[in-house]
């Protein structure tokens, strides 16, 4: 899932210093799993903004709405009439429901209530960890299923730097070394002799590096 | 067939014992710091090292500094880290350092930015250090850039490349030197060496492997100058092992004032271990900061006179 994590009070609270009537659009997809942009932390933020305008003695209308997912034009323009009511929108979904519904009402500023911080899934109850960076390009079938672009902090890809120590990256000791885990793994299965291969340089476009990437799939059109 | 007639290609292929040292240039536009540093190491090396950035902090340029040095008659040898260029800077840069009369270049990975003073940087990491080995190869053998396009007039270049005998995964570590050599790789300086045994069992397996064969393995040298140092080193450095016995003798020496002169016995203790040990071709002395204890430890090894190229 994309990964999210919600911003400050504070600095969504200066984005929307002036307007009285705001619409906070949550999202039912990824942000509503990794409880940063879902229906209850619309509500979270929408109470927690009304009671620092209240103190501030500068009120502000809030109208709350969690739309299935903010990534597809369909679902956004299932709202449109609550959008031209409302003075500015917060969205709480990823980068991509940000720009969603600022393309179906350009004239509206569109504020993000989050960051988004990475592709990621669950290790345990409250902790998220990238696993994948998107890169177009997937080479897991050679590293024991393990990505060495995003889990290695250098992203090599032909073994482990001189900074790997007791299983751990040399920046910092919180982070395994990707390449510590790819041997093990290769080693369980028999299949170290992958790792002899040397790996050419490799092409970075596919990874965005190319422009902004775009998928066309003609027999869905 | 000599690749790039570096004095330091030319004392490899003859077989002699040679020295390498290093140079860390300073952080300003200090070209007086390089001669000075350059002055005190002509004689006792063969090669200097310079390094690129090291540890992330921003310094005089390694061309720039080996450029002052080819021009007082020494030889440098240039790092290059993958973390600050793509393959566009890099294969622009080794086209100028080449042009300018550098004629060896050590490939590293390049410690991560966040150790330096600009952590809030963007890393690059283009290419890892065995693919900018490979890159450099096929610029000077196979006159290509690494899109294929030709190269006029190629980089006549003697290639190295490091290795850390001490990190992790240790089964790996002599793989990994393979892939660097099949790459093109022709000399290996490694981390600096305190446990001679763990060395040794390194080199034992590139023997097996009959790398020893195929490259100038020279084990990199620290002389520690204070018993703080050894202590420092041993707990904070990733990728250097010093032996509890060295930090003893560092803090009995500490108590009669004589640490520096116990630091270069250790050195030279070393050098005289590593030497013994079959396929050592040579050793990479970093004194960066104490470069005026070079002489000292260099003649105390008994490793003079530099012989010609």
């Amino acid at each position: 899932m994309i990964v999210a994590q919600r911003k400050p009070l504070e600095e969504i609270s200066k984005m929307v210093a002036n307007y009285k009537k705001v619409l906070i659009v949550g999202c039912g997809e990824c942000v509503t799993v990794c409880h940063s942009g879902g229906e209850k932390e619309v509500a979270i933020l929408a109470s927690e903004l009304k009671i620092l305008r209240n103190k501030e003695g500068n009120s502000i209308e809030i109208e709350e709405i969690t739309i299935r997912r903010q990534c597809e034009p369909e679902f956004i323009a299932e709202i449109a009439e609550k959008y031209t009511t409302a003075d500015a929108i917060i969205s709480m979904a990823c980068g991509v429901g940000v720009q969603g519904i600022s393309d179906k009402v350009p004239e509206k500023e569109v504020l993000p209530a989050l960051d988004t911080t990475f592709y990621g899934g669950l290790l345990k109850p409250g902790v998220w960890v990238e696993r994948c960076s998107g890169c177009g390009t997937c080479v897991l079938n050679k590293t024991g299923d393990i990505c060495p672009i995003v889990r290695c902090s250098k992203s090599l890809l032909n073994g482990p730097c001189g900074g790997s120590e007791g299983g751990k990256c040399e920046v910092s000791k919180d982070i395994d070394c990707a390449w510590q885990l790819i041997y093990d793994r290769l080693k369980l299965r028999g299949k170290l002799d992958t790792l002899e291969e040397i790996v050419p340089i490799r092409d970075w476009r596919s990874a965005g590096h190319g422009g902004p990437r775009k998928m066309v799939r003609e027999d869905l059109m | 067939m000599e690749k790039a007639g570096s004095n330091l290609e030319k004392l490899l292929a003859k077989k002699e014992f040679v020295v390498t040292g290093e140079l860390g240039p300073a952080k300003g536009a200090d070209a007086e710091q390089v001669k000075k540093i350059g002055e005190l190491l002509r004689g006792y090396v063969d090669a200097i090292n310079i390094t690129d950035n090291q540890t992330a902090i921003v310094r005089l340029s390694s061309i720039a500094a080996g450029v002052i040095l080819t021009q007082m008659g020494l030889e440098p040898v240039i790092q290059i880290v993958c973390r600050d260029r793509n393959r566009i800077a890099i294969q622009s840069d080794v086209l100028g350092a080449a042009a300018l009369g550098i004629k060896n270049i050590l490939c590293l990975t390049g410690d991560h930015q966040k150790f330096g003073n600009h952590p809030e940087a963007k890393g690059v990491f283009d290419l890892d250090s065995v693919q900018l080995i490979a890159l450099l190869k096929k610029m000077r053998d196979d006159k290509q850039f690494a899109s294929g396009e030709e190269i006029k007039v190629p980089p006549k270049i003697f290639l190295g490349a490091a290795e850390n005998p001490y990190a992790d995964p240790f089964e790996f570590r002599t793989n990994r030197l393979a892939k660097k050599i099949s790459a093109g790789a022709e000399f290996i300086q490694t981390q600096a060496v305190f446990d001679v045994p763990k060395f040794a069992k390194w080199m034992e397996e590139i023997r097996k492997k009959g790398l020893d064969q195929k490259v100038a393995i020279l084990p990199g040298l620290i002389p520690m100058k204070s018993a703080r140092m050894a202590q420092y080193m041993k707990d904070n450095v990733p990728g250097v092992s010093v032996p509890q016995e060295f930090v003893d003798r560092m803090l009995k020496a500490k108590e009669t004032k004589t640490e520096k002169e116990e630091g270069v016995k250790i050195c030279i203790e070393l050098i005289h271990q590593v030497k013994k040990i079959e396929g050592v071709r040579g050793i990479h002395l970093m004194a960066v900061a104490w470069e005026e204890i070079v002489p000292k430890i260099i003649e105390g090894a008994g490793l003079l006179p530099r012989p010609l190229p």
